[in-house]
């Protein structure tokens, strides 16, 4: 990937710039943007005022707030227009600079990144305390500096999180069972930084990326494997001009290309009706579609449904794009959760259970649907708990 | 208007605090140092009132892990110059630390004369007395604590200034200038600064380092720490274990039992 | 160890504060401990009467000076320090409270003395005071001796209890004098909280949210709790501070000391300063995600878990078996 634009003065410079020159103001994006009519500048109306000079008053209002990185503008866009990739984060982090106040569960956020590694503020020494409940060995590469083929890049909800811990035990069993290569971080991880990048603060993105390529380098591996589809995000387009130059795999995909091994250990038939919820990362920016349905397909028992708006066009849980710390906004603004509009489509889809492969989407989509009064017929499972739990023990 | 902010790094409690092997002290191995927390309301105020009537905001600290983050942080948010006092021992107690920020501040040029010297109004550290009282009292200044909202008047000769009470009391005051006040909480909760501002402050500013001062014989005996250990309380809760609806039904049960609803 | 075991009585708008007795109780044993005697300290304008209370020390100094009418730390310390000058006891306890914080530090740095903070008990250990001090927070413990003939101590709410610290005896008072100079600090007015539409002191159930709440929208969870169980809402600090409840419903050192029947702290880590406002509750449930949290330490019963998960679940545990008592 070409260097990027660091500025918006740097952007007419360059191809992504010249691209946005040729909008046709047709509002394809804002039309199937989640919160394009709550927002003052979606983000046909953000170029129509950087080409009228007015980019000024886009970045003191909060409507940039409301954008959650979930790449639907640009995968619809005509131009192919790079926004979510390029223009988006930079006129962010104007809007950053020049917001009067920024909601302060955002702050927190960015400042327990910057100063934890994770968003929650938990301490780095804790990180791996979930690797004693793995049921398999992990090898942590502090400890054990043998290469190792695989880098599991477990990420922040995995590591802290309950749910995220459920998610990282199946996945580690799996991997166990399909004699994977791999190693992890442990507590020298840190958050990959993706969320810094689209979600306002490159500083705190290049902080962050800095100082995971200097412990990359301090190991051999051929690949990275990432939990993190946002992670997966950043490694792809962010860390290749840092010299980034390992093989980069999410896991779902990646189990995905070992189905023909993963076959034969599903041996446990589960009844479900199981819809599959798109991310965004792994989605429309990465294009991995068929791959999580090929692994469902798999597992015995299992019968697929389709959501109405599915592939290109799901609709985000809303967690991306700092949106994971500005519920409380969405709600003081009146706004209709995503992740709430999408577990209606979950509940009338028929399925039982709500697939996914984002840690942001486990405790999003819970939440949801206890909202709803859902919880009781659906239940939400990442793909990997899904592959695990049809494995015998 | 010239404000003088006096920071101080503290343990950060997030991570677990280790006992050292002598028994006496915090582990260093792990230990990570943040600002004070009511220090950065402190700044937080000052910035406010810079805002508000002009003037400069000056920091001093004394030299400690990861200060400079602090620093460059200042400089981000507002502040005009940031000073360091440097080579210092290790593990000052706030009484020796206040003797040296007092002497620092009669000594180093620029950061007397100052309108209003502001920092927090206790840390989680300060086993041996408060920065606020024993530096105003080294510099001869009248000191008032626990503020959480400050205004100058017309004049400038003067600060009212509201301190807290129990029972959401409020007094408010009038303190002569120039004065020390310990801040409890600044009026808004400390501002945002992006990283990449604090890296361009490490870029274009200078932290004025300037030597510990000698001091003569503070005069007075220190304490002796006997023993450090982490606090085993007396009592502690039954914990009841399970998911959310097992463990509600158990604490129903105990509402219940002692005719609670 | 020679000299008076001296404990301040913190006035405050005419009356004496709870902490007062505490120390007392806690003077006393120190005093009993080195074989001394224990003199209360009473400094103020026209308030002799309440010397009265004060039984449980030996001996009673009362200063009155109308400009000891109200608390400025600057004119207590001055206070203190030229009794101490004259009569040298061996020990000082000041309360670490809003009224009188900064007095300590302030009487041993006009002293040339050291002083010791946060502490929560002392012992005698031959012959000598070890204060036992709570820092960091509540995380750490450490006891501390200090050197020399006086020892001036800054005492936490809450070291001993406060009915110890009472007594029927009437104790000897002696009214003495000092000299003091205007301050620079002077006290214009009062403000009074707005009568709120809830006085927490009188409720029998509150619901206290802390930073683990998250946000102002989720109180209204806390709110549905409260309200099946016939309480109200209150908050710690953080959550006032950042407007999510208004003043009247802070709970802490700089707010409400309540003694319900129950108290439920949601996402409150339990630092001292919101304990000593809480702790003398008949019945505490704490629900906290971090196993540690300190207020795990003064709870009855604790659940480690997302309060976000628990609370919902509590309020239905409550209607479910509410309403099934009363189809009964």
């Amino acid at each position: 990937m070409a260097t990027c634009p660091a500025t918006l003065e740097e952007l007419p410079r360059y191809p992504e710039g010249k691209e946005i020159l040729t909008c046709l103001q047709c509002g394809m994006c804002s039309g199937t943007c989640p919160y394009g009519d709550v927002m003052d500048y979606p983000p046909r109306r953000i170029i129509a005022m950087m080409r009228a000079g007015m980019l000024e008053k886009v970045f003191t209002s909060d409507s940039l707030l409301s954008c959650v990185a979930c790449y639907a503008c640009m995968a619809k866009c005509p131009r192919g227009i790079q926004l979510t990739d390029v223009l988006l984060p930079l006129v962010k982090e104007q809007t950053l600079t020049h917001l009067p106040e920024l909601p302060s569960e955002l702050q927190k956020a960015l400042q327990n990144m910057l100063r934890y590694g994770n968003p929650m503020g938990e301490p780095s020494r804790k990180r791996a305390a979930w690797v004693k409940t793995a049921g398999v060995p992990i090898r942590i590469f502090s400890e054990d500096r043998r290469p190792a083929d695989a880098l599991w890049f477990v990420e922040c909800y995995t590591s802290y999180y309950p749910r995220g811990q459920d998610n990282c035990r199946a996945t580690a069993k799996v991997f166990h069972r399909l004699g994977i290569d791999f190693a992890i971080l442990g507590n020298e991880e840190k958050c990959a930084g993706e969320c810094g990048r689209l979600t306002w603060e490159p500083g705190l993105s290049e902080t962050l990326m800095d100082y995971n390529m200097a412990v990359f380098q301090k190991y051999q591996f051929n690949r990275i494997v990432t939990s993190c589809p946002h992670a997966h995000n950043a490694f792809k387009n962010r860390y290749p001009a840092l010299g980034f130059n390992w093989g980069l795999e999410h896991t779902t995909p990646f189990l995905g290309k070992h189905l023909a091994q993963l076959k034969p250990l599903l041996t446990r038939k589960l009844n479900y009706t199981v819809t599959y919820h798109d991310s965004c990362c792994l989605g429309r920016q990465s294009e991995f579609y068929e791959a999580p349905r090929q692994l469902l397909r798999a597992i015995p028992g299992v019968k697929l449904v389709e959501m109405v708006h599915n592939r290109v066009n799901s609709i985000c849980c809303g967690g991306g794009g700092g949106g994971m710390w500005l519920d409380t906004y969405f709600k003081a603004k009146g706004y209709e959760r995503l992740s709430e509009r999408r577990a209606k489509e979950a509940g009338a889809s028929g399925a039982d259970v709500l697939a996914v492969s984002c840690p942001y989407e486990v405790s999003r989509f819970e939440d949801a649907l206890k909202v709803l009064g859902y919880d009781k017929r659906l239940i939400v499972r990442d793909v990997t708990e899904l592959l695990a739990e049809a494995m015998e023990e | 208007m010239h404000i003088l902010i006096l920071l101080k790094m503290v343990p950060d409690v997030v991570e677990d605090l280790e006992i050292a092997p002598d028994g006496k002290a915090l582990d260093l191995e792990y230990l990570r140092m943040i600002l004070s927390e009511s220090d950065d309301h402190a700044l937080e105020q000052a910035l406010l009132l810079k805002e508000r009537h002009g003037g400069k905001v000056t920091v001093l600290a004394l030299d400690a892990p990861e200060v400079d983050d602090a620093l460059f942080t200042a400089v981000a948010k507002g502040a005009d110059r940031v000073v360091k006092v440097v080579g210092m021992d290790a593990g000052l107690t706030t009484r020796q630390a206040a003797r040296v920020l007092a002497q620092a501040i009669q000594s180093q040029t620029g950061l007397m004369p100052a309108d209003l010297v502001l920092t927090g109004v206790q840390a989680i550290d300060d086993l041996d007395g408060l920065i606020a009282p024993l530096v105003a009292y080294e510099l001869g200044l009248p000191y008032l604590d626990i503020i959480t909202r400050v205004s100058f008047d017309a004049l400038g000769q003067l600060v009212q200034a509201i301190k807290e009470y129990p029972g959401g009391v409020r007094g408010e005051f009038e303190v002569k200038l120039p004065a020390v006040l310990g801040i409890q909480a600044a009026e808004k909760p400390p501002r945002y600064v992006p990283v990449a501002k604090v890296r361009t402050a490490m870029k274009s500013q200078k932290i004025d380092c300037t030597p510990v001062p000698t001091l003569a014989d503070g005069g007075w005996l220190p304490i002796e720490v006997v023993e450090m250990k982490r606090n085993e309380p007396a009592g502690h809760a039954e914990m009841l274990e399970g998911d959310p609806d097992q463990v509600s039904g158990r604490l129903c049960g105990i509402l219940a039992e002692r005719g609670l609803f | 160890m020679t000299g008076n075991v001296w404990v301040v009585a913190e006035q405050w708008r005419g009356h004496l504060s709870e902490i007062t007795y505490e120390m007392l109780a806690l003077g006393r044993e120190v005093a009993d401990g080195l074989g001394v005697p224990l003199t209360a300290v009473l400094a103020g304008c026209g308030i002799k009467e309440l010397a009265q209370t004060l039984g449980c020390a030996d001996s009673v100094l009362y200063v009155d000076h109308p400009l000891l009418t109200e608390p400025i730390p600057e004119l207590c310390a001055e206070t203190l320090a030229q009794l101490m000058e004259a009569r040298k006891p061996c020990a000082l306890l000041v309360p670490l409270t809003n009224v009188s914080l900064g007095i300590g530090t302030l009487v041993s740095i006009r002293l040339g003395n050291s002083a010791v903070n946060f502490c929560k008990d002392i012992q005698i250990v031959d012959g000598k005071l070890q204060v036992i001090c709570v820092m960091y927070g509540g995380k750490i413990e450490v006891a501390v001796e200090p050197a020399g003939d006086l020892a001036i101590v800054g005492v936490w709410p809450g070291a001993r209890s406060a009915d110890k610290g009472r007594s029927e005896r009437s104790p000897a008072i002696e009214e003495v004098t000092v000299t003091l100079e205007d301050s620079r600090v002077r006290l214009k007015r009062y403000i009074d909280p707005e009568a709120g539409d809830v006085d927490l002191t009188k409720q029998d159930v509150l619901v206290a949210v802390g930073r683990g709440i998250q946000s102002r929208d989720n109180i209204a969870l806390a709110e549905e709790l409260a309200k099946t169980l016939g309480g109200a809402v209150a908050g710690s600090r953080p959550v006032i501070d950042q407007g999510w409840l208004p003043l009247s419903r802070q709970v802490g050192k700089s707010g409400l000391s309540v003694k319900p029947k129950l108290y439920v702290a949601l996402g409150i880590s339990g630092a001292p300063e919101h304990i000593e406002g809480m702790k003398d509750s008949a019945l505490i449930i704490a629900v906290n995600s971090d196993a540690g949290a300190p207020i795990f330490n003064v709870a009855h019963y604790g659940i480690v878990g997302d309060v976000l998960e628990t609370l919902p679940a509590l309020t239905a545990a409550i209607e479910t078996r509410k309403t099934a008592s009363h189809h009964a």
